[in-house]
C-alpha cells in the first residue's frame, strides 16, 4: 500500500514523476476493472494533462500544491467540467458538466490528478453499490461482496490499493460504512465544513464530501484542501481551517473517549465476534493513554426513522428537476410534456430512487407534512441534543462504524429495510451535523471492519488526531493485502 | 406489519412519476416494515421541541447585487435533448399550470 | 358599467384582493449572478444554477432582499425579524428546478396598506420575495393547438416581489386606482420598471360577491391574464357581472381559476390536470434563514425618497397647482422631478405645468417618447418658457420648437436661430405691413370705421400673415388702430 503522502513525497524529490504515477494509476485500476467494476469511467486526457502540469512545476522547482501529482478518483456525483457525470443513474448518463463542483475544483488547484469517476448507488441512495444503474461494484478483500455504498466505487478502488486518495459523500453513513468494508479510511465533515457546490444534491441538509484514503494523514491533508467557505453554498460556514496533518498525534494522554451504552448494547445482540473486536479497539485506546466514559444517546434509535423521512423528503424535492426538459435522457412517449415527464423519470430512475420519491413526497404533502418532516425534524434536534450531553463528558465518541463485515452481493437487496439498518450507527451523527470518520480496526473471518469516531462540531483535527494514533499503534491496514490488489499490475 | 398508509397513486402523480401496478404494489410491501419505525417516532413528546431545519447557526447569507458572466448560450443548450433554435424544446403544454 | 349600478340593480357587492407580481430592477437574478435584463436574445442570461442543473445552489440576492424591505417600509407594513425561503414543489416547463423558492409562512413583510386618493385604504396581507419562472413559447399558436412548446429561461430566477392585498377593493375602479398608487410608489423607490407591457408588473385578482350589507365572503375566483390597468378594469367588470349573472339563476360561483381573454372579452375556466395544488411548502435546506436587525431597518429609513402622496401635497404647497395638476406631475417620479427643475429653472411652476400637462405631453406621444427618453433637458424647456414671456417668440411658434426639441434636444436658441422664428418688434417693418394691408382692405376698413370691431381682427391676421408670424401682435394691433385713427 502506498499512501498520498509517501507518492506526493516522491514526485516532489523527483524520484517519480506525475505522469508516471497517473498512468501507473491508470494501468493498475484499469486491470482490476473486471473483478472490481469500481468505475464508470476513466479520465485519463484529464489525467494526463494535469500531471503535465505538476511534472513543469516540479521540475521549475515551484509548489505544485498540497496533493501535487497524486492521482486520485471521485465519486460520479461531484461535477466534473467537461466530463460526464451521471450520479450512478440512468437519467444522467448522458450529461456532460458545463462547470466543476469546488471541491473538484480545489483538489486540481492542489495538484491532485483525477484518473476516473467512481461507481455508486444511484444518486447516492443505498449501503451497497448495488443500487448504482450501471452495474454493481466488489468489494478488493472479497469480489463476492459488496464494498458499501453509496460511495462503493471510491471505497474499491483505494481498499484495492490503486489510488491512495478519492472522493466520497456521506449523508447517512456512505462514506463511513464502504470505508469499514474495504479496510480504509473515511472521513465524514462537520455539516458546512466542506463546499456542496457542484456535488448533485440527495439530502441537503445531510450530504457532505469527504475524503476516503489509505491512511489518516492522507485524510487530514486532503480535507484540508477541500474544506473552507465557498460563497456559492449558502449553507457552508466561514470558520477558518485548521491544520488538520499538524493535529495528527501518536499518543491519546488526557483524552476522553465516550461509549455510547445504546450502541453497545446493539453490537453485543448483533455479534459476539464484532463486539470482541470493538472491546479490543477500546481498549487500544486506553492503552494510548485515553480514559473511557461511558455516554448516552438515548434517542439515537429513533435515527433511522427519522433519517428515512428528511432524507427522502429533501431528496423529492431535489430530484424534481430531472425530468428530461433541460439536459439528460429524455423519454419519448408521444404526448404532452407532463406524459413526457412522467415516462422519463419512470425508465430513468430506478426502484430504490422511486421509493424514496415517493416516501418523501409522502411525507411533505398536504395533512402529513406535521406528522412525519415537522415531527422528525424535531427529533432531530432530540439526538442532536443527547450528542451535545454526551460531549460535555467526553473529547470524542468511539464506536462502531457497522453491525458487520461486508455482505455478499444480493444478500440484502430484496429488503429495503435490512438495507437501511446498515446505516444504523452512522445515520445519528449524520442527522447532528457532527464530523465522523472511520478507521480501519481489525478483521472478522478475514474481512475489515472500520471503528469509528465522532467529534463535536468543526472539531475534525481532534477526531483524525485520535484516529491517527490509533492506526499508528495498530496499523490494521497495513497487516493484510487485499486479495484482489495481489492479482493487480504492481507498483512500486 | 404496519399499516402503509400511502396513497401511491395519488403521490406518484404528485411526483410525476408513473409507476406500474407492480411497483407500487411492492414498493407498497416494501415500506411496510420502515412503517414500524416510523410509528414509533409518535410516541415521543415533541410539543416543547423547535424543528432543526438546519444543523449550522448560520444567518443572513446573501451576496451583492452584481451580474457576472453567464453561460455561452451552446454551451447552456449542449446537454438539450431537444432544440430549436435559440429555445429549449420540449412537448406540447396541454393543460394550465400544475 | 359603474359598481353602483351592479349594487343596486342585482342587490350584490363586489369583494377583490389583488395579488400583484413585481420584477425586481436589480443587476442581477435572486439567487445567481445571471443579468436581469428585459428583451435580451433567449438563453443568454443563464447559467448552471438558474438552468437547474445537478450540484447546483441558491444565493440570495442582498439587494433584492433592501428593494422589499424598502418597499415595505414605503407601504407602512411590518417588516419581519425572522424570515425564511420555502420550496413550493410543482412541475412546469418554464420552473427549472420543479420548485420555485418563495417564502411561505414567515414573509419579509405583513400587514401596511395603500392609500388610494380617495382616501380609503387597502390594507396588505403581506409582501413577499420569489424567484422569477422562465417563458414558455407554443409553436402553432393557441396552447392547445401547439404541436410542441419553446422555452427561453432568460426570466427564470429574476427577483419577483409579491404583493397581496387584503380583500378590501370594492370595485374595478378601486383596483385601477390601487394599481395606479402602487405603481407609483415602485417607481419612486427605483426598485422596478413596473411596466405591465414588459412584464415587470403582473397582476392576478381574487373576485367575490355577495348581497350588499352583508360580511360573509362569497366563493372567490381568481383571475389571470391581464396584461394592462385596462384589462383589469374590464376583466373585473366581466368577472363581476358573471358572477351575479350566476346567482341570479339560482347558480353556484365555482372556485376556479379563471384566465382573462382579451380579445373576446370575457373570462373562461382554466380546467388543469391536478385540480387541488399541493404545493408541499417546506424550508429550503440550501438557504438560511434572514434575521432583520432593526439597525439595518434604521438604514433603509433614512434612505427613503419622498413618496407619491407627500410629494403631491407638497406640489400643492409649494407650487400652488391644483389636485388635479399635482396628482398627474406626482404619478411617477420621473415626470415629478422634471417637473420641479423646469419649475425652479424657469421661475413658474404654473407655466411648466401647463406645458408639461400640454403641449409637451402630447409632442412626446407624437415622437413615441417619454420624458426618460427624449433628449429635451428640463433646463431647456424652461428656457423656452422664459423666451415666450420675453416675447423672443410667440406662443405659437414655441410649439414648434417644443416639437423640434423634444426630437432632437437641441437647444431651444439654435431652433429659433436656424428656422428664423424671433418675432420681430422693428415697427418700421411692421409699419410698412400695416400701409400695405389697409391699402389692400379697404372694406375691412370702412367696417371698422362703422363700428364693426371684429374687422380689426381680421386686419391684425392680415398683418400676422403678411409677417409670416413673425410681428409681435401687440404692436400691429396699435399700429393699426393709429393708422385707423
Amino acid at each position: 500500500m502506498i499512501t498520498g503522502h509517501e507518492l506526493k513525497t516522491a514526485i516532489a524529490q523527483g524520484r517519480l514523476s506525475a505522469v508516471e504515477a497517473a498512468s501507473q494509476a491508470l494501468a493498475r485500476a484499469q486491470s482490476l476493472e473486471p473483478q472490481l467494476r469500481a468505475y464508470i469511467r476513466f479520465t485519463p486526457e484529464r489525467a494526463l494533462a494535469q500531471a503535465r502540469r505538476i511534472d513543469d512545476l516540479v521540475r521549475a522547482g515551484e509548489d505544485a500544491g498540497a496533493l501535487a501529482g497524486i492521482p486520485i478518483a471521485v465519486k460520479d456525483i461531484f461535477c466534473v467540467e467537461g466530463e460526464i457525470t451521471t450520479a450512478g443513474s440512468r437519467i444522467l448518463e448522458n450529461f456532460r458538466s458545463p462547470y466543476s463542483s469546488t471541491v473538484v475544483r480545489k483538489l486540481e488547484e492542489a495538484g491532485a490528478v483525477i484518473i476516473g469517476k467512481t461507481n455508486m448507488d444511484e444518486f447516492a441512495m443505498g449501503s451497497s453499490c448495488e443500487n448504482s444503474a450501471f452495474f454493481p461494484t466488489r468489494n478488493p478483500w472479497d469480489p463476492t461482496r459488496v464494498p458499501g455504498g453509496s460511495s462503493g466505487g471510491s471505497a474499491s478502488t483505494v481498499g484495492a490499493w490503486s489510488v491512495p486518495i478519492a472522493l466520497g459523500t456521506d449523508t447517512g453513513g456512505s462514506i463511513r460504512e464502504p470505508a469499514s468494508f474495504c479496510n480504509i479510511v473515511g472521513v465524514k465533515p462537520t455539516y458546512g465544513r466542506v463546499s456542496r457546490y457542484g456535488m448533485i444534491a440527495f439530502a441537503s441538509s445531510l450530504d457532505q464530501a469527504g475524503p476516503m484514503t489509505a491512511d489518516v494523514r492522507d485524510a487530514a491533508i486532503t480535507l484540508g484542501v477541500i474544506a473552507g467557505h465557498d460563497p456559492l453554498d449558502s449553507t457552508s460556514v466561514d470558520i477558518p481551517v485548521p491544520d488538520y496533518a499538524a493535529a495528527l498525534r501518536s499518543d491519546l494522554q488526557g483524552m476522553r473517549v465516550g461509549i455510547v451504552h445504546e450502541f453497545e448494547e446493539q453490537i453485543a445482540s448483533l455479534d459476539p465476534q464484532l463486539a470482541e473486536l470493538y472491546r479490543k479497539a477500546y481498549q487500544a485506546l486506553e492503552q494510548l493513554g485515553a480514559r473511557l466514559v461511558e455516554v448516552h444517546l438515548p434517542h439515537a434509535r429513533y435515527g433511522l426513522a427519522t433519517y428515512y423521512l428528511i432524507a427522502p423528503a429533501e431528496c423529492s424535492s431535489n430530484l424534481a428537476r430531472y425530468d428530461g426538459a433541460r439536459y439528460g435522457v429524455r423519454a419519448d412517449p408521444g404526448g404532452d410534456v407532463y406524459e413526457m415527464f412522467e415516462r422519463t423519470r419512470a425508465a430513468g430512475f430506478g426502484d430504490e430512487v422511486k421509493r424514496r420519491i415517493v416516501l418523501g413526497t409522502y411525507a411533505l404533502s398536504a395533512g402529513y407534512y406535521d406528522a412525519y418532516y415537522v415531527r422528525a425534524q424535531k427529533i432531530r434536534t432530540l439526538i442532536k441534543r443527547d450528542f451535545d450531553q454526551a460531549f460535555a463528558g467526553c473529547d470524542v465518541i468511539a464506536g462502531p462504524a457497522v453491525s458487520c463485515p461486508a455482505f455478499e452481493l444480493g444478500a440484502k437487496s430484496q429488503d429495503p429495510v435490512a438495507m437501511y439498518l446498515m446505516d444504523y450507527f452512522t445515520i445519528p451523527m449524520s442527522l447532528a451535523g457532527l464530523p465522523a470518520l472511520s478507521v480501519p480496526a481489525g478483521y472478522i473471518g478475514g474481512l475489515p471492519v472500520g471503528l469509528q469516531i465522532v467529534a463535536p462540531a468543526f472539531e475534525e483535527h481532534v477526531m483524525l488526531g485520535a484516529a491517527h494514533a490509533y492506526e499508528q499503534t495498530t496499523r490494521h491496514a497495513w497487516a493484510a493485502t487485499p486479495p484482489v490488489a495481489q492479482t493487480a499490475a504492481s507498483t512500486s | 406489519m404496519a399499516d402503509v398508509p400511502i396513497d401511491i397513486d395519488h403521490v406518484s402523480r404528485l411526483a410525476r412519476l408513473a409507476l406500474t401496478k407492480e411497483e407500487a404494489t411492492r414498493f407498497s410491501a416494501q415500506f411496510s416494515r420502515l412503517f414500524e419505525f416510523i410509528a414509533e417516532l409518535q410516541s415521543l413528546d415533541v410539543n416543547e421541541i423547535s424543528a432543526t431545519a438546519q444543523v449550522i447557526p448560520l444567518k443572513n447569507v446573501m451576496r451583492e447585487d452584481v451580474a457576472q458572466a453567464c453561460l455561452p448560450r451552446d454551451v447552456a443548450l449542449e446537454n438539450a435533448p431537444a432544440r430549436e433554435g435559440p429555445y429549449f424544446k420540449t412537448p406540447r403544454i396541454l393543460d394550465g399550470e400544475s | 358599467m359603474s359598481t353602483a349600478a351592479i349594487g343596486s340593480e342585482t342587490g350584490f357587492e363586489a369583494v377583490i384582493g389583488l395579488e400583484v407580481h413585481v420584477e425586481l430592477s436589480t443587476q442581477s437574478k435572486m439567487f445567481c449572478g445571471c443579468r436581469n435584463e428585459f428583451g435580451a436574445e433567449p438563453n443568454t442570461h443563464v447559467c448552471p444554477i438558474c438552468l437547474g442543473m445537478p450540484g447546483t445552489l441558491p444565493v440570495i440576492n442582498r439587494r433584492a432582499v433592501e428593494y422589499l424591505c424598502k418597499t415595505g417600509l414605503a407601504l407602512g407594513c411590518t417588516i419581519a425579524t425572522d424570515s425564511k425561503f420555502d420550496r413550493k414543489n410543482y412541475f412546469y416547463p418554464d420552473m427549472p428546478k420543479n420548485y420555485q423558492i418563495s417564502q411561505y409562512d414567515m414573509p419579509l413583510t405583513t400587514g401596511g396598506g395603500v392609500r388610494l386618493p380617495s382616501g380609503k385604504l387597502v390594507r396588505l396581507n403581506r409582501i413577499h420575495l420569489e424567484e422569477d419562472t422562465g417563458k414558455t413559447f407554443h409553436a402553432g399558436g393557441h396552447m392547445a393547438a401547439a404541436e410542441y412548446t419553446l422555452v427561453d429561461y432568460n426570466r427564470a430566477g429574476v427577483p419577483l416581489m409579491e404583493i397581496v392585498t387584503e380583500p378590501d377593493i370594492a370595485n374595478p375602479e378601486e383596483a385601477e386606482m390601487y394599481l395606479g398608487q402602487l405603481k407609483a410608489v415602485l417607481s419612486y423607490l427605483g426598485v422596478s420598471d413596473v411596466k405591465m407591457h414588459e412584464g415587470s408588473l403582473r397582476c392576478d385578482a381574487n373576485v367575490s360577491i355577495r348581497p350588499v350589507g352583508t360580511t360573509a365572503l362569497g366563493t372567490k375566483a381568481e383571475v389571470k391574464n391581464m396584461n394592462s390597468f385596462r384589462s383589469v378594469v374590464r376583466a373585473l367588470r366581466y368577472e363581476i357581472e358573471r358572477q351575479a349573472a350566476a346567482l341570479r339563476a339560482g347558480e353556484r360561483v365555482v372556485q376556479e381559476t379563471r384566465n382573462w381573454d382579451e380579445g373576446r372579452g370575457l373570462t373562461y375556466s382554466t380546467r388543469s390536470k391536478e385540480q387541488a395544488h399541493d404545493y408541499r411548502y417546506f424550508p429550503d435546506p440550501d438557504l438560511v434563514p434572514l434575521t432583520i436587525e432593526r439597525e439595518t431597518i434604521a438604514l433603509w429609513n433614512a434612505e427613503m425618497p419622498e413618496l407619491p402622496l407627500a410629494k403631491r401635497e407638497r406640489f400643492l404647497r409649494e407650487h400652488g397647482l391644483s389636485d388635479y395638476e399635482a396628482g398627474i406631475l406626482t404619478e411617477d417620479v420621473v415626470t415629478a422631478d422634471y417637473f420641479e427643475v423646469v419649475a425652479q429653472a424657469a421661475q413658474s411652476a404654473k407655466q411648466a405645468a401647463n406645458w408639461l400637462l400640454g403641449d409637451v405631453r402630447r409632442l412626446l406621444e407624437k415622437h413615441e417618447l417619454t420624458l426618460a427618453t427624449t433628449r429635451m433637458r428640463p433646463q431647456a424647456l424652461a428656457e423656452l418658457i422664459r423666451l415666450v414671456a420675453a416675447g423672443t417668440i410667440s406662443g405659437k411658434a414655441a410649439k414648434e420648437v417644443c416639437d423640434v426639441m423634444i426630437a432632437t434636444g437641441q437647444a431651444p436658441g439654435v431652433i429659433i436661430e436656424q428656422r428664423g422664428l424671433a418675432q420681430t418688434s422693428d415697427t418700421g417693418e411692421i409699419q410698412s405691413l400695416v400701409d400695405e394691408v389697409v391699402s389692400a382692405n379697404a372694406d375691412s376698413v370702412a367696417s371698422y370705421k362703422a363700428g364693426k370691431t371684429k374687422a380689426l381682427e381680421f386686419l391684425v391676421g392680415q398683418v400676422m400673415k403678411a409677417s409670416r408670424g413673425k410681428a409681435k401682435v401687440d404692436i400691429v394691433r396699435a399700429l393699426l388702430l393709429e393708422r385707423l385713427g
